[in-house]
C-alpha cells in the first residue's frame, strides 16, 4: 500500500503530535495566562483529533488498501480515546498547585518550571493517547510493540509528575519496572510468533497460522507459547491476572486524576491490542452467523489460547473483586474494581463472536464514563489539602455536595450493573455474547462476581449518602478548580442518558469491526445472514 | 401511555418534591400518592377484561392495553412494554392503595431529611408498580432492581439502630438472587432468539424475544426437562429471596424490624409481593415440567417455613420482629397455594398476595403509630393499652383477625383457598392438573394456621389487655403533641385498608371471578406437562412436535 494512504489514516495522531509539541512549549511560558491555557489547548487538540478521525475514516479507499486487520476499528477507538482524553485533561486541571502559581505571578517566588509547569504533563498525556490510537493502525508486530510502548512510556513519567509526594515517585518506579518486564514478556512472545510463522505482518501471520492449524501437526508449541506470552504480557496493560499486582500500589501512589488516566487509557490500549492479536490468532468465524441465528462456533481461538484466556478472565474478575472487598482506601477499591472489569471484558474476547467484540467495545465506553465520574469526584474534592483517600472521608457528602454524591452513586451503580444505567447494558451485552458462544460457566462466574462486587460498590454509593458527617470528613472541601466536578456531573448524567443511545454506540462498534472483516476476507455481507449492508458511519434503523 | 402513567405520576411527584421546600414535601407526597391511587381506580374501572381473557387471532391476549411499547434501547430487540392483566392489576391497586397511606403514616414520624424520604417513597412506589405492569423481561428486571435502591436508603437512613446491617443484608441478598434470575432469563431469551432466527423483530418476523408471554410460551414448549430444571433453579433463587422462602428469609426480619414505619409497610405490603408475583409470572407458566418435578420440594420448604417461623414468632417479644416473621410464615401459604398447581390453589395464592399485603401493611402501620407515642416495641415493657388507646386497639384487633384468617375477613378467603388447593391437589377429581402436593402438606400447613392464631392473639393479648405497662420516658419526645389515641389523619390511614379487608372477606366473588380465567391461563401448560412426564416416550420430543414447527431441540448435553 502507498505511504500516503497510510499517512492519511494516522492524521489524528499527527495532529496530536503537533499538539504535544505546542503544549510542551506553551507550558514553559513565564506568563501565567499562557500556562493556564495549556489544558484548554490540549483539549482542543483532542477534539480536533476526534473530528479528524471521523473525516479520515470516511475515506473508504484508504481504509480498504490499508492492509490492516481491522481497518475500521480506529474509528471507534480514536473517538473514544479522544473524548475520554478530554475528560481526563479536565480532571487534571485541578492538580496544579494554586498557591505556588499565585506566588509566582505575584513575584514572591521565582519561576520554577519543575514545580509549576504542567506543560509536559499534558504533552505526555497527548503522547500516550497517540500510542493508544496508533495501536489501531498496527499492521505488524513491530508497530504494535512500538505503539504499546508509546502509550506506556509517558505514563511512567506522568505518574511521577502527578504529585510532589515521594509516594508518586515510588509508584512510578514500581510501574516502570513492572511495565518493562511486561514489555519484555510480550516482546518475547512476538519473537516466538515470528519464529513460528516467519512473518511479522498480521495478515500474513494469520494466513500462516491458519495453514499451520490445518496441517497434520497442528500448531507448533512455539507458536502457542508465543501467543500466550504475548497475551499475558499485554495483560499488564489491562491489569489482568497474573500481571495485576502493580495496580493497587500504583493507583494509590499516583494523584487522583492520574489514577483516572491509568484506569482508562492503558485499558483501552490493552483491550484493543488483545483484540488485534486475537484477530490474528483466530476468530475465523468472526462475522458469520450460524443458520440457527445466533449460536456461534467455538473455533474462534486456538484451544490453548482460549483456555489460557478463560483462566485469566476468571482469575482476574475473582481476584479483583475479592481484593476490592478487603480495601478501605477508595483508590485501591477502584484499582481492584478496574481489574475485575478487565475480567468481564475478556469474556467478550473469548466469545470472539461479532456480538462479543462489539460488547467489549461497548463495555469500554461504559467503563470509561463510569471511571471519569468516579475520579472526577475524587479529584474534585480535597481533604484539607490532601487527597481523598479512605471511603469514610466521603461520609456525609450528600448533605454538602449532593451532585458529587449523586455522581459517585451513579458511577458505582453503573459499575455494579444496576439497570437502567449504562454499565448494566454493557454487562448484559457481554453476558449475552458469552452465553451465545457457549461459555455458560464463564458467564455464571461473572454473574457471581457481579454479585460480590455489589458489596463494595454499595459502600461507595451508600457511605456518602447514608452516613452522617464525621469530624474527619468535615474537612472535605471542593478543589478550587471546578472542572473535575463538571466532568463528574457530565459523566454521571451520561450514565443515565447514554443508554438511550446505546444503539448508536453499538452500531459504531459494529461498523468499525465489520468494515475490517469485510475488506480483509472479501466476505460479502450476505454471509452475515440477518444483517444488511450499511454505510460505515450510518446507523441502521 | 395509559399504563405508563403509573410510572410517571410517582416520578413526577418525586421530582416536584425535589424542587420544593422541605415543609411542603409531605403534602406534595400525599397529593402524589392520592393521584396514583386515583389513577389506579380510574384504570381499574376502564379495564375491560376483569372476567374473561380475550382471544386475539388464536392466541390468548391477556394483557391490556395489548400493545403499549417504546423502543428505547433497541439493541437485541429490547423495548419497553407495559400492560396489565387482572392479576397484576389487583397488585397494582394494592400498591396504589398504600401509596398515599404510607405518606400519611409518616407525617409526624419523619422529622429529618424529610424531602429525601418522600422522594425515596415515591421512587419505591414507581418501581414496584413498574414490576407489576412490565410486559418484557428487561423492564421487569430493571424495576425489580431499582426497587432495591429506595428500599436500601429508606432503611439505611431512617432505620433503627441496626440499620446499616439491615440495609446491606437486604440489598445484597436480593441483588445476588436477582442476578441469578437474570442469567436464567437471558438464557431462555437467547434460546428463543436462536429459535426465531434473530434478536431483532426485523429479522425474526416481528417477534419481540424479550416479551414475557412469548418467552413463556416458547419455554414451556421447547425447553428440555433438564434445561427447565436449571431455569427453575435460577428463577427460584431470585424470587425465593424476595418472597421469602425458608431458608433464604434471614434478611427479612432485620430489614422489616429496622425500617421506619413506611418502609416496613412497603416491604411487607408490596415488596414481598414482587417475589410471589415473579413466581406467578415466570416460574409456574414457564417451566411446567420442572415445576411438576420439584413442586414437592418447594412445598416442603414452604411448609417448613410456615411452621418454623410460626414457632419463632411465638418466642418473640419485639412486636415488629414478630410481625416480620409472621410475614414469612404467611407467604409460605401463598407459595403452597401457587405450587398446588390447580386453579383453586392458584387463585388462593394470588389472592393471598393481596390479603397479606393488606393485613401486614396495616399491622405495621398500627405498630408504627403506637411506637411514635411510646418509643417502645418490646412486649415485656409495654402492655394493657386498650384502656388508654381504644380506637387504636380496635384497629389492632381487627387487623390481627385479618391476619389470622377470621372468617368474614379477607385473610380467611385466601388462606382457605390455598389450603383447599393443596389438600385436593392429589385427588383424582383434579381435572388433569398434576397432583404433586397433597393432604399432608395441607394438614401440616393448616397446623401453622393454628400456631399463627396462637402467637398473634398472644401478642395482642399482652399488648392490649392486662395491667397497663407504659415506659416512663414516654411523651418527652412528643413535642408535636400527638393525642393519646389516634387522631383523624391516623384513623383515615387505617380505615381504607379495613374497608377493603371487610369487602374481600364478605363478598370475594368479584375478585375471585377476575382471578378465575387468569389462574386457568396460568396453568394452561400443566395437563400437557403431566402427560409428558408420565408418558413412556422421552418427554422433550413429544412436546416439541405438537407445534408443527421443525426444530431440532438441543438438549442439555
Amino acid at each position: 500500500m502507498e505511504f500516503s494512504q497510510k499517512l492519511i489514516l494516522i492524521a489524528p495522531e499527527i495532529l496530536l503530535f503537533c499538539g504535544a509539541v505546542v503544549v510542551a512549549v506553551l507550558g514553559l511560558s513565564t506568563a501565567k495566562s499562557v500556562r493556564k491555557a495549556v489544558p484548554l489547548v490540549t483539549a482542543l487538540f483532542l477534539a480536533g483529533a476526534v473530528v479528524t478521525t471521523v473525516f479520515v475514516y470516511g475515506n473508504e479507499e484508504a481504509l480498504a488498501s490499508s492492509g490492516l486487520l481491522f481497518p475500521g476499528i480506529g474509528l471507534f477507538v480514536k473517538c473514544l480515546a479522544g473524548v475520554a482524553g478530554i475528560g481526563l485533561v479536565a480532571l487534571g486541571t485541578g492538580s496544579i498547585d494554586r498557591t505556588f502559581e499565585n506566588a509566582v505571578s505575584a513575584g514572591r517566588t521565582p519561576f520554577d518550571p519543575l514545580r509549576v509547569v504542567r506543560g509536559e504533563y499534558h504533552a505526555f498525556l497527548l503522547l500516550s493517547i497517540i500510542g493508544v490510537m496508533l495501536i489501531c493502525n498496527a499492521t505488524d508486530l513491530i508497530w504494535l510493540f512500538l505503539a504499546l510502548e508509546l502509550s506506556s512510556l509517558p505514563t511512567y513519567v506522568m505518574v511521577a509528575l502527578s504529585r510532589t509526594s515521594r509516594r508518586a515517585s515510588e509508584s512510578a518506579i514500581k510501574y516502570f519496572f513492572l511495565g518493562a518486564m511486561s514489555a519484555g514478556m510480550f516482546l518475547y512472545g512476538f519473537a516466538l510468533l515470528y519464529g513460528a510463522t516467519g512473518t511479522l505482518g498480521f495478515l500474513e501471520m494469520r494466513e500462516a497460522l491458519t495453514a499451520l492449524q490445518a496441517s497434520e501437526a497442528g500448531l507448533p508449541s512455539i507458536a502457542i507459547v508465543g501467543m500466550v506470552l504475548a497475551l499475558l504480557g499485554i495483560g499488564f496493560k489491562i491489569a489482568a491476572v497474573p500481571m495485576h499486582f502493580y495496580a493497587p500500589d500504583v493507583y494509590e501512589g499516583a494523584a487522583n486524576h492520574m489514577t483516572g488516566f491509568l484506569s482508562i487509557m492503558p485499558k483501552i490500549a490493552g483491550i484493543i491490542a488483545i483484540i488485534v492479536l486475537c484477530g490474528t490468532f483466530g476468530w475465523a468465524e468472526h462475522t458469520t452467523i450460524s443458520p440457527e441465528g445466533t449460536a456461534m462456533t467455538q473455533e474462534g481461538l486456538p484451544t490453548p489460547v482460549s483456555a489460557v484466556l478463560w483462566m485469566v478472565a476468571v482469575l482476574t474478575m475473582t481476584l479483583g473483586n475479592i481484593g476490592a472487598l478487603l480495601q478501605t482506601s477508595i483508590k485501591r477499591i477502584a484499582a481492584y474494581s478496574g481489574i475485575a472489569h478487565s475480567g468481564y471484558m475478556l469474556i467478550g474476547v473469548i466469545a470472539g463472536t461479532e456480538n462479543g467484540i462489539d460488547a467489549v467495545l461497548f463495555y469500554l465506553v461504559a467503563y470509561a464514563i463510569g471511571t471519569l465520574a468516579l475520579f472526577g469526584v475524587l479529584s474534585g474534592l480535597s481533604r484539607a489539602g490532601h487527597e481523598v483517600e479512605s471511603l469514610d472521608d466521603l461520609a456525609g457528602l450528600w448533605r454538602r455536595r449532593p451532585r458529587m454524591a449523586a455522581a459517585l452513586a451513579l458511577a458505582a451503580g453503573s459499575f455494579v450493573g444496576l439497570p437502567p444505567l449504562l454499565g448494566f447494558w454493557g454487562k448484559l451485552f457481554i453476558f449475552i455474547a458469552g452465553v451465545e458462544s457457549g461459555h455458560i460457566v464463564l458467564v455464571v462466574i461473572a454473574g457471581v462476581n457481579s454479585a460480590i462486587s455489589a458489596w463494595y460498590y454499595l459502600h461507595i454509593a451508600g457511605v456518602p449518602i447514608v452516613k452522617m458527617t464525621t469530624p474527619r470528613s468535615e474537612a472535605l472541601t471542593p478543589q478550587p478548580n471546578g472542572s473535575p466536578r463538571v466532568v463528574a456531573c457530565i459523566a454521571g448524567l451520561a450514565l443515565v442518558v447514554v443508554p438511550l443511545f446505546s444503539r448508536n454506540i453499538y452500531d459504531l462498534a459494529r461498523t468499525s469491526m465489520r468494515f475490517g472483516e469485510l475488506q480483509v476476507d472479501g466476505t460479502p455481507e450476505q454471509t452475515a445472514g440477518n444483517t444488511e449492508p450499511e454505510p460505515l458511519l450510518g446507523r441502521r434503523d | 401511555m395509559l399504563t405508563a402513567c403509573f410510572l410517571i405520576i410517582p416520578l413526577v411527584t418525586a421530582f416536584i418534591i425535589g424542587i420544593s421546600p422541605a415543609r411542603a414535601a409531605r403534602w406534595i407526597g400525599l397529593l402524589g400518592g392520592l393521584a396514583t391511587m386515583g389513577w389506579g381506580v380510574v384504570f381499574a374501572v376502564l379495564y375491560p377484561y376483569w372476567t374473561e381473557i380475550p382471544v386475539e387471532g388464536g392466541e390468548l391476549a391477556q394483557y391490556w392495553p395489548t400493545k403499549d411499547a417504546w423502543n428505547i434501547v433497541p439493541l437485541f430487540g429490547i423495548d419497553l412494554e407495559l400492560g396489565v392483566n387482572s392479576v397484576s392489576l389487583l397488585l397494582v391497586l394494592l400498591t396504589c392503595l398504600f401509596a398515599p397511606l404510607t405518606v400519611t403514616a409518616s407525617f409526624t414520624a419523619i422529622t429529618e431529611r424529610v424531602k429525601e424520604f418522600y422522594i425515596w417513597l415515591m421512587i419505591l412506589t414507581a418501581s414496584v408498580l413498574g414490576v407489576f405492569i412490565a410486559r418484557d423481561v428487561i423492564t421487569f428486571y430493571t424495576c425489580f432492581e431499582v426497587s432495591l435502591i429506595p428500599g436500601f436508603f429508606l432503611v439505611a437512613i431512617y432505620g433503627g439502630p441496626d440499620r446499616r446491617e439491615a440495609s446491606f443484608k437486604f440489598f445484597l441478598y436480593t441483588f445476588v438472587g436477582s442476578i441469578v434470575m437474570l442469567a436464567g432469563l437471558v438464557y431462555v431469551v437467547m434460546r428463543f432468539a436462536a429459535y426465531e432466527g434473530g434478536w431483532l423483530p426485523e429479522t425474526n418476523g416481528g417477534v419481540n424475544v424479550w416479551d414475557i408471554d412469548a418467552l413463556v410460551t416458547f419455554a414451556r414448549n421447547f425447553l428440555s426437562p433438564g434445561e427447565q430444571a436449571w431455569i427453575l433453579l435460577a428463577l427460584m433463587i431470585g424470587f425465593a429471596v424476595k418472597v421469602p422462602l425458608w431458608p433464604l428469609h434471614t434478611w427479612l426480619p432485620l430489614a422489616h424490624n429496622q425500617a421506619p414505619t413506611a418502609g416496613s409497610v412497603n416491604f411487607a405490603a408490596v415488596i414481598l409481593k414482587l417475589g410471589a408475583y415473579g413466581v406467578y409470572r415466570f416460574v409456574i407458566p414457564m417451566v411446567p415440567e420442572a415445576v411438576v418435578e420439584w413442586a414437592p420440594f418447594i412445598g416442603i420448604l414452604a411448609v417448613i417455613g410456615i411452621i418454623y417461623t410460626a414457632l419463632v414468632c411465638w418466642a418473640q417479644t419485639d412486636i415488629k420482629k414478630l410481625i416480620a416473621y409472621s410475614s414469612i410464615s404467611h407467604m409460605g401459604f401463598c407459595m403452597i397455594g401457587l405450587f398446588a398447581l390447580n386453579p383453586i390453589g392458584a387463585q388462593g395464592g394470588i389472592l393471598y398476595m393481596l390479603t397479606h399485603g393488606l393485613s401486614s401493611g396495616a399491622l405495621f402501620i398500627c405498630i408504627g403509630l403506637m411506637y411514635e407515642r411510646h418509643h417502645v416495641k418490646d412486649l415485656d415493657r409495654i402492655g394493657g393499652l386498650a384502656r388508654r388507646m381504644p380506637v387504636w386497639s380496635f384497629f389492632m384487633v381487627f387487623f390481627t383477625f385479618v391476619a389470622v384468617g377470621l372468617p368474614g375477613l379477607a385473610g380467611f378467603v385466601s388462606e382457605f383457598l390455598c389450603l383447599m388447593g393443596t389438600f385436593v391437589a392429589a385427588s383424582p377429581t383434579n381435572g388433569g392438573y398434576p397432583g404433586v402436593l397433597g393432604p399432608w402438606y395441607g394438614i401440616i400447613a393448616g397446623s401453622g394456621l393454628i400456631l399463627g392464631a396462637i402467637y398473634m392473639l398472644y401478642m395482642v393479648g399482652r399488648l392490649l389487655f392486662g395491667p397497663e405497662r407504659i415506659p416512663d420516658h414516654a411523651d418527652d419526645h412528643d413535642s408535636h403533641a400527638l393525642p393519646t389515641d389516634l387522631n383523624f389523619r391516623e384513623i383515615a390511614t387505617l380505615v381504607p385498608i379495613a374497608l377493603v379487608c371487610l369487602f374481600i372477606g364478605l363478598y370475594p366473588t368479584p375478585v375471585l371471578k377476575a382471578l378465575e380465567p387468569a389462574s386457568e391461563h396460568l396453568l394452561a401448560g400443566y395437563p400437557a406437562a403431566v402427560e409428558a412426564i408420565t408418558a413412556e416416550a422421552p418427554a422433550a420430543d413429544g412436546t416439541l412436535e405438537q407445534d408443527g414447527r421443525s426444530l431440532t431441540l438441543v438438549t442439555k448435553d
